[in-house]
């Protein structure tokens, strides 16, 4: 038998019957850190942390004597219940009972290494490997329980973690009496996490009994009670309190600080400063917030300005020389096709830079014992940000762990936060536990942005209404877009002064949709703002990245052709889809038709052109479609507006969803998640803009930058869940992401809504009541 | 300089600086971590506390000024029985990450004490100032809807089913 030495210590230590399972999940931080008792955690788990062993089934799966088992996945849940999904698909290639399980997620040093989330691949991508795992594991019992009882494995039946003689139902052994508390000693092949499979085949979907049923979130009641812990609950030992000082003005240098300005106020520890970096300790929170305001430091402001203010920036990104611009995606020969048609429409469409704004500042405890560090971090890619603290401190990866508890949302923020480099770097040069949040200004205006799209379109139409060129031409303000905790480019790097000597290129989207549309030419551009380090205006991933500014021009448009040829949207819209033929990769354009065909019966949909004749009253309704597909998850949204003509104020009444991203693991969190991705993107259709002048952000707080409350809720959500497949009953039906695809159709759903309600076309996000009233106004409406 | 506060049910005798925002007291001194910082300028809610019965933002209250017993997230259930609106919480299965659901509970108690059978438009009125950047404010609803249900149902004697 081989001895294994990369299964975590806790793990062992469980087996061992040293640590109960209640240790062991806190000290998987899901019972974390109690108020009461911190010692006990933050001695728990000493180092070295080294790499966990994804070949081994022992590193993912723990089977207690009682018959339930501990799941053990590189994966973090940013408030979807990817957990209880995970377990519903683990404990179904198991054939272990649901409730008896439970779900360890995201510490580096308990945790294989799945890379954390992002990009709604839970299910798409991760469930994979955990389902491997499961079903290897499932095999090996049945051959322990095979000999155990004295019968041929497929002589067997197993459910709920009970193996049953078939042929005599008296013999039975549970998984728990078979290997309950000891490990199994099974490695599994393939070179990479993604890869890694045993002989045992996974199920058939037919023969998966939780998967498809609607389990509550395990993570709901403490959330509910208050007894959860999170990651801004983590107290230490000696734990003091650090706050950053901003540089009043994008790209400002500091020049000297005063720090005699705070010396004697209350609990005052250090001022912490290295380049443009600067922070304050002290031993309360409070008192490192007052330090932090009263901390006198002088800046130089940078010599020329930084970015053109917001009220200029799409000018500006029209006109300035891109970083660097695609090859153009070319079908058929579009500039003749242009030339020749009898009807031409050009449109330009603006989206600004969108903050993820998080209800909480970025916030991190990192702990520097025993020549180590420990980050307590709801980082929703805790392993980078392990790998990013690490070298950022120079300390070798195994003497650093990235504890992941929840915190809030995720959407990308999370991936690049900036606050665990910050509490280890401090810790470390204080030699005691730090805990670091940020504030609301400095949260608002310094979190990484979605970036700003300036898309040009133009199409064309035959005599017959029928669309002939399309040609979509988008610029991103997106250079230098930030990667995950990487040393070279956290925002406490880049204010020390260091630089990567290449920044990122950027990226801008295409449009995504299945249009068999003859000539087509498909183009991007990503350009620069002047400033590109140490600016508020760095951009990350928001969710869909630049999924929402593409389709909020591509599907506007269509719109737009729709209207100008006098044709109902939906019709143009199938007529488009229906003209297709050949390669349809993974049926995504049969999946795309019977998606629109859903949302429409579930709105109900009556076909007429928009928009429609305008009403008498103060109140303009409306309803706008759009679509959009992200990977292989088709999305159709219907938004039925009501428009105030009077105050220009937009409320989204009614919206429908309809959604096929194949295989549906919990329908119920599946739904929530949509329901809160339209909402997401219904607050950046009409609220949401980072807004900034020639020196500094100027979004700071709830404020200066709205977002969606509750009078702005809809009365109604319908969410329809499709399974398009033409074969809907394969039994491989594989899942695909969830919530970001849903991102993507609102924005113009809801311009779409507004155009069919007002005759008015609003180009430019957000529809704030002063800017639409300002087009209704221009249009005598 | 102290400080008596007296929260869910317990009196504590506090040494710190009254001017304190009541907030860190309670979770730095107390360990009750149900409020949370979320703005620290009391527009989002993600703080609130109860006192005499009105939801209270405790990121911008100094503690001296508090004269009244404090309950928060922790201290709704009774005899280990979530309080209503928390078990219409998990019951609609609420939260995405969670992290602003002690102030839409908080402030839907308060508002369900003071008028139990609220309109719609009361409830996005009464709500209205608590920001959630998951977006569930629809769940929110249905489930302040639930509870009261379930709040009517107690008081007439007969138990609802949820």
């Amino acid at each position: 038998m081989t001895t294994f030495t990369a299964i975590p210590r806790q793990i062992e230590e469980a087996l061992d019957g040293k640590t109960s399972r209640r240790d062991l999940l806190k000290g998987a931080g899901l019972l974390a850190v109690s108020f009461a008792a911190p010692r006990a955690i933050a001695q728990s788990a000493p180092g070295p942390y080294p790499e966990i062993d994804f070949h081994q089934v022992d590193s993912w799966i723990v089977i207690h004597a009682d018959n339930s088992a501990t799941f053990y996945v590189g994966k973090t849940d940013c408030g979807q219940g990817t957990g209880t999904s995970f377990r519903q698909i683990m404990s179904d290639e198991l054939d272990i009972a649901f409730e008896k399980t439970a779900c360890v997620m995201g510490s580096t040093d308990i945790t294989v290494d799945q890379g954390g989330s992002g990009g709604s691949t839970a299910m798409e991508r991760d469930s994979w490997p955990m389902r491997r795992v499961a079903a290897e594991a499932r095999r090996v019992l049945l051959e322990m329980a095979a000999d155990r009882l004295g019968a041929p494995v497929d002589q067997l039946a197993v459910s709920k973690g009970v193996v049953t003689v078939k042929s005599d139902p008296s013999k039975t052994v549970t998984y728990g009496e078979l290997i309950g508390g000891k490990k199994f000693h099974v490695a599994l092949t393939g070179n990479n996490i993604n890869a890694i499979k045993g002989p045992a085949p996974v199920k058939p979907v037919q023969e998966l009994k939780n998967v498809g049923l609607s389990p509550q979130r395990y993570d709901i009641p403490p959330k509910v009670d208050g007894s959860l812990k999170w990651a801004v609950d983590v107290r230490l030992p000696g734990m003091v309190h650090a706050r950053n000082i901003k540089p009043p003005f994008a790209g400002a240098k500091l020049v000297s600080i005063d720090e005699s300005s705070v010396r004697n106020m209350p609990g005052f520890v250090k001022v912490v400063s290295k380049g443009n970096y600067v922070a304050v300790v002290c031993e309360r929170e409070e008192q490192a917030i007052a330090a932090a305001r009263r901390l006198k430091v002088n800046w130089e402001k940078p010599a020329t300005a930084p970015f053109p203010s917001s009220e200029q920036l799409f000018n500006y990104m029209r006109e300035v020389a891109p970083k660097s611009s695609s090859r153009p995606v070319v079908i058929g020969d579009p500039e003749s096709a242009i030339a020749a048609a009898p009807k031409v429409i050009e449109a330009d469409y603006d989206v600004p830079f969108q903050g993820h704004t998080a209800i909480s500042g970025a916030h991190a405890t990192a702990d520097p014992s025993n020549g180590q560090m420990t980050v307590y971090s709801n980082d929703m890619k805790s392993y980078g940000m392990r790998r990013g603290v690490a070298d950022f401190l120079g300390m070798p990866h195994d003497k650093v762990r990235v504890v992941w508890m929840e915190g809030p949302q995720g959407f990308g923020r999370t991936a690049a936060d900036d606050a665990g480099c910050e509490a280890a770097y401090i810790a470390k040069e204080l030699g005691r536990p730090v805990r670091i949040q940020w504030m609301r200004n400095e949260e608002t205006a310094w979190d990484t942005k979605a970036p700003a799209f300036a898309v040009k379109m133009r199409g064309a139409l035959d005599a017959a209404g029928n669309l002939v060129a399309l040609d979509y031409d988008a610029r991103s303000a997106d250079y230098n877009h930030v990667g995950y905790n990487e040393p070279d480019t956290v925002l406490i790097a880049q204010l020390m002064g260091i630089r990567r000597s290449t920044p990122a290129a950027g990226s801008a989207s295409l449009p995504s949709e299945t249009y068999a549309i003859p000539h087509r030419r498909m183009a991007t551009h990503v350009v620069s703002l002047p400033l590109i380090w140490e600016t508020p205006l760095r951009t990350g991933n928001l969710r869909d990245p630049n999924g929402p500014q593409a389709t909020f021009a591509s599907e506007s448009f269509i719109d737009e052709l729709a209207a100008t040829a006098k044709v109902d949207p939906f019709e143009f819209r199938m007529k488009l889809l229906e003209a297709g033929s050949g390669d349809d990769a993974g049926f995504r354009r049969a999946r795309s038709i019977a998606v629109l065909k859903a949302a429409a019966n579930a709105y109900g949909w009556d076909r007429r052109p928009s928009p429609q004749p305008r009403g008498s009253g103060d109140i303009l309704t409306g309803r706008g479609m759009a679509y959009s597909f992200r990977g292989q998850t088709i999305v159709a949204e219907i938004a039925e507006v009501e428009v105030n003509r009077r105050t220009g104020r937009v409320w989204a009444k009614r919206l429908v969803c309809a959604h096929d991203c194949g295989l549906m693991i919990n329908p119920g969190s599946l739904r929530h998640t949509i329901e809160c991705a339209m909402l997401h993107s219904l607050s950046r259709a009409i609220h949401e803009e980072v807004q900034f002048d020639n020196e500094k952000v100027t979004s700071v707080d709830w404020s200066s930058h709205p977002t969606l409350t509750h009078s702005d809720a809809p009365e109604q959500i319908d969410v329809v869940l499709v399974n398009g497949d033409p074969n809907p009953n394969r039994s491989d039906l594989a899942p695909y992401g969830g919530g970001e695809a849903a991102c993507k159709p609102m924005l113009a759903a809801i311009a779409n809504a507004i155009f069919d309600a007002t005759g008015v076309r609003l180009r430019r996000v957000p529809f704030r009541a002063p800017r639409v009233l300002a087009a209704l106004n221009s249009a005598k409406v | 300089m102290s400080l008596t506060l007296t929260v869910n049910g317990k009196s504590h005798a506090l040494d710190v600086d009254p001017s304190t925002p009541l907030l860190y007291i309670l979770r730095n001194d107390l360990g009750l971590q149900g409020p949370r910082f979320g703005c620290g300028l009391g527009q989002c809610g993600a703080c609130t506390v109860i006192v005499n019965g009105a939801a209270v933002r405790s990121c911008i209250t100094p503690a001296s000024a508090v004269k009244s017993e404090i309950t928060t997230l922790e201290g709704l259930a009774t005899n280990g029985k979530l309080h209503p609106v928390q078990q219409a919480w998990i019951d609609e299965q609420v939260p995405q990450c969670g992290f602003c659901q002690n102030g839409q509970i908080m402030t839907a108690k308060a508002l369900l004490d003071k008028n139990p059978n609220p309109s719609d438009a009361q409830i996005r009125q009464g709500m209205n100032g608590v920001l959630c950047r998951c977006m569930t404010y629809y769940r929110v609803q249905a489930a302040i809807k639930r509870a009261v249900k379930t709040i009517a149902g107690r008081t007439s004697g007969k138990e609802v089913a949820a």
